[in-house]
């Protein structure tokens, strides 16, 4: 085996909890019959309805679309009605606009058919990439098409797939890598055509080694002489699906504070992006269905789920035996960086990648004290922060002076908070120096 | 079943049991409870053995000490009107360490005069836990060395013979106190030194055990040394002030402590003082000490400097406890000097 990279500074080691979920495949979730669409599912601007309340729509018929500024198409995940274009909760926004469409659940499937794309060229692929609405689903949501489209002044030699899963119980990647390798492998060499490169890494952690494997013997499967494509296996460290941690752990470049990966020449795609992007340019497939880790003590079966985008959590719970007695917290993502949630009423957009019910003994609740300087936090920061200073300040209604300790670096991966023996809420701390610092230009 | 399992959901959402916070959603294991009650731990072996050295009035003088100092701390709460946090342990350890560093002939009174000034007046006036820019401990030993001179600087006992750790008990300390052996070699010499403490193998392994005239808790290095090796295996210190401290301790008493320039001993000038105590126990103290690697060993050499200056020059036989003091409330001084390394500055270079 190749020696295990990771990155320099920083990072932590929270216990994995994986093993609920990593050893089940993915499971098809019937879809349920109501499912609501937030408009902005991507960062930049959100979609504006390109469909009227009563519309009977297809599965894959695109509902909405971006007419100025940055973004991607909205399609519906199934056969159905308009039934009403209004508001939904959203995570982290409150009231968001969306769709909300009655599902016709005897409508069959469309069939989607192999095509070519091997002899398009790059800006044909882009505009795929773009049509069927496709972004980061790893988390941050970002436009795919742009990231695929760098500028000229930047030029990228090295694509690297993030296959690092780094958060603890989630394990939607891993099966996917597990399950839909060639798929992951097509999917990257679509994008290094588009990047008009041939170098891409696969960053796996080591804690996934039959991922490792069946990547490895995938790439060989289709082994290319126009591309070279590779798996790096990674040690398990926190946060290491990190973009810049990965950049750094792989090739060692630093991206700068500030700057896009794109600055050092390297493009991140997550794995299930890449699985994205093979559907919606091998196969015209629209970016409408999501793998979703379900686990945590709370729920009654935990799972990973194949569910459309807009299935309401409700409806997951509902189908996955109930909740369990001592649900304390519900969480939308990981337990590093996710949000808890207050209400099940909350649709899966394009980047859910996991839903967690903890019990009580699985969060921690204890209350916070005074910071006693045992600098754990900055030996945890991987960006090389102090965030006791930051908390410090933010405490002492400073929070506006909290610039130089490069607040705006912070991507709040929560290992501060995670080591911290005091209890206090760091990335809390430092959300509240964001709002109230001058972002430096 | 489904409607039913539903509207129990809605129940749990209505009835609001659900906890709703900012990321991190777990955390570690580790906790300000444990850090303070690990090192209280550490310290209990020396403790026992200061026993069989010294005799058992060592024991209540802790006593008094650690139950003044966690009664301190509950009425400085109170009075302060801030929450009572002696679960922490931090008042236990300090009441710990306070007893370590007086001699063992004191009157136990005075530890409950040196807990208020240590825990009232170096602690919470100050913030409370965490704004202490002083180990409130040394603090208080500072306080009484002093108020209190002869007791502090006559009180030592020499090593019980045997098991008779009650022989101290009922008698006069006058009759029976003796002098440290960095007091010895201050005002007597090395001549007498030997006499008295003898030289060689027997000097040294008497001196790592703990058999030798002392404060309660700083004689047995050999526990010490175990005590402090446990916090850097559980992480909770790190190496670098104990080994630039007792390592300056060493070089700059070779260099300057003998009778002529390079002839000290500087095994002798680690084992015979508090050195040892202080470089694990006493400087590594969070609240007081610098943060990042480079500011440690800094603050670590400087101490050694100090408690060596002290003892060469200086009024006092053992300089450890005004050295620490001297460098606690530069330590956040040296962070602003050694800032640690961001990941990668803004391309075109920090502003």
């Amino acid at each position: 085996m190749k020696q295990l990279l990771t990155f320099a500074k920083g990072g932590v080691h929270p216990p994995e909890f994986k093993a609920q979920t990593a050893g089940l495949a993915i499971e098809i979730m019937p879809v349920p019959k109501e499912l609501e669409l937030i408009l902005g599912q991507h960062i930049g601007a959100p979609c504006v309805p390109t469909v009227c309340k009563r519309d009977e729509i297809t599965e894959g018929r695109m509902i909405g679309e971006v007419t100025k500024g940055l973004g991607v198409p909205l399609h519906s995940p199934v056969t159905g009605k308009i039934k009403n274009i209004g508001t939904s909760t959203h995570p982290m926004r409150m009231s968001v606009p969306s769709i909300t469409i009655a599902v016709d659940r005897d409508a069959t499937a469309p069939q989607y058919t192999k095509q070519d794309w091997q002899d398009e060229d790059a800006e044909t692929l882009l505009k795929r990439v773009h049509a069927a609405g496709v972004v980061g689903v790893g988390g941050a949501g970002f436009p795919t098409h742009v990231k695929l489209n760098p500028p000229s002044s930047s030029p990228v030699d090295t694509l690297l797939l993030n296959g690092a899963e780094c958060e603890p119980y989630i394990t939607a990647d891993h099966r996917q890598m597990l399950e839909n390798p060639n798929d992951i492998v097509e999917g990257a060499k679509v994008i290094l055509k588009i990047l008009g490169i041939s170098k891409c890494y696969i960053g796996i952690e080591s804690n996934k080694p039959d991922a490792i494997e069946v990547m490895t013997k995938a790439i060989q499967d289709g082994a290319d002489t126009d591309y070279s494509i590779e798996v790096q296996p990674l040690q398990v460290k926190y946060p290491q699906g990190s973009e810049k941690q990965l950049i750094e752990a792989i090739t060692g470049r630093k991206v700068p504070a500030m700057a896009l990966p794109s600055s050092v020449g390297v493009v991140v795609q997550n794995v299930a992006t890449a699985k994205a992007v093979y559907d919606g340019v091998v196969y015209a497939k629209p970016l409408y269905e999501k793998v979703v880790t379900v686990s945590g003590k709370g729920i009654k079966r935990p799972a990973n789920l194949l569910v459309k985008v807009g299935t309401k959590i409700g409806d997951i719970v509902d189908f996955l035996g109930g909740l369990q007695p001592g649900l304390s917290k519900v969480i939308m993502g990981g337990p590093m960086m996710g949000f808890a949630i207050s209400s099940l009423d909350i649709p899966i957009t394009k980047t859910t990648s996991a839903l967690l019910f903890l019990a009580e003994d699985e969060v921690d609740t204890t209350p916070h004290s005074q910071c006693i300087h045992c600098g754990w936090c900055l030996d945890a920061c991987p960006m090389g922060l102090e965030p006791k200073e930051i908390g410090i300040y933010v405490e002492a209604n400073k929070a506006e002076e909290t610039e130089p300790f490069g607040v705006f670096d912070c991507f709040e991966c929560g290992s501060c908070a995670y080591v911290c023996p005091a209890k206090r809420p760091l990335v809390q701390f430092i959300r509240m120096a964001k709002m109230k610092a001058k972002r430096p230009q | 079943m489904i409607k039913q399992q539903a509207s129990e959901d809605q129940t749990a959402v209505a009835q609001n049991m659900w906890k709703v916070s900012i990321s991190p959603h777990v955390k570690s294991s580790e906790s300000v409870e444990k850090i303070m009650w690990t090192v209280v731990a550490c310290l209990v072996p020396p403790l026992i053995l200061s026993v069989f050295v010294f005799g058992i009035q060592t024991l209540f003088i802790t006593a008094v000490s650690v139950v003044s100092c966690v009664a301190v701390e509950v009425l400085s709460q109170k009075a302060l009107k801030r929450p009572v946090t002696i679960k922490d342990g931090s008042a236990v350890l300090t009441g710990l360490l306070l007893a370590f560093i007086v001699p063992p002939g004191v009157s136990p009174l005075l530890m409950i005069l040196a807990a208020v000034f240590a825990i009232y007046i170096g602690k919470h006036l100050l913030g409370g836990i965490g704004y202490n820019f002083f180990n409130p401990a040394l603090l208080g030993r500072a306080f009484l060395l002093a108020s209190f001179p002869v007791a502090m600087t006559s009180a030592w006992l020499a090593p019980v013979d045997g098991f008779a750790i009650f022989s101290y008990l009922g008698t006069s300390i006058d009759a029976v106190s003796t002098a440290t052996p960095l007091a010895v070699m201050k005002e007597q010499g090395i001549v007498v030194f030997t006499e008295m403490f003898g030289s060689g193998f027997s000097l040294y392994s008497n001196f790592f055990l703990g058999f030798r005239p002392g404060c309660i808790g700083e004689t047995s290095s050999f526990l010490l040394v175990l005590g402090g090796l446990y916090l850097l295996y559980r992480g909770y210190i790190t190496w670098h002030i104990p080994v630039s401290l007792l390592g300056s301790v060493a070089l700059f008493s070779w260099v300057f402590a003998g009778e002529d320039y390079f002839t000290g001993d500087p095994l002798l000038a680690i084992l015979s003082g508090g050195a040892i105590l202080g470089a694990f126990f006493m400087a590594t103290d969070y609240v007081t000490s610098p943060i990042n690697k480079i500011s440690k060993i800094v603050f670590g050499i400087g101490i050694g400097a100090f408690t060596v200056l002290i003892r060469v020059k200086g009024g006092y036989p053992e300089g450890i406890c005004y050295a620490i003091l001297l460098m606690n409330p530069v330590s956040t001084v040296l962070d602003g000097w050694f800032k640690q390394k961001r990941f990668a500055p803004p391309a075109g270079g920090v502003k």
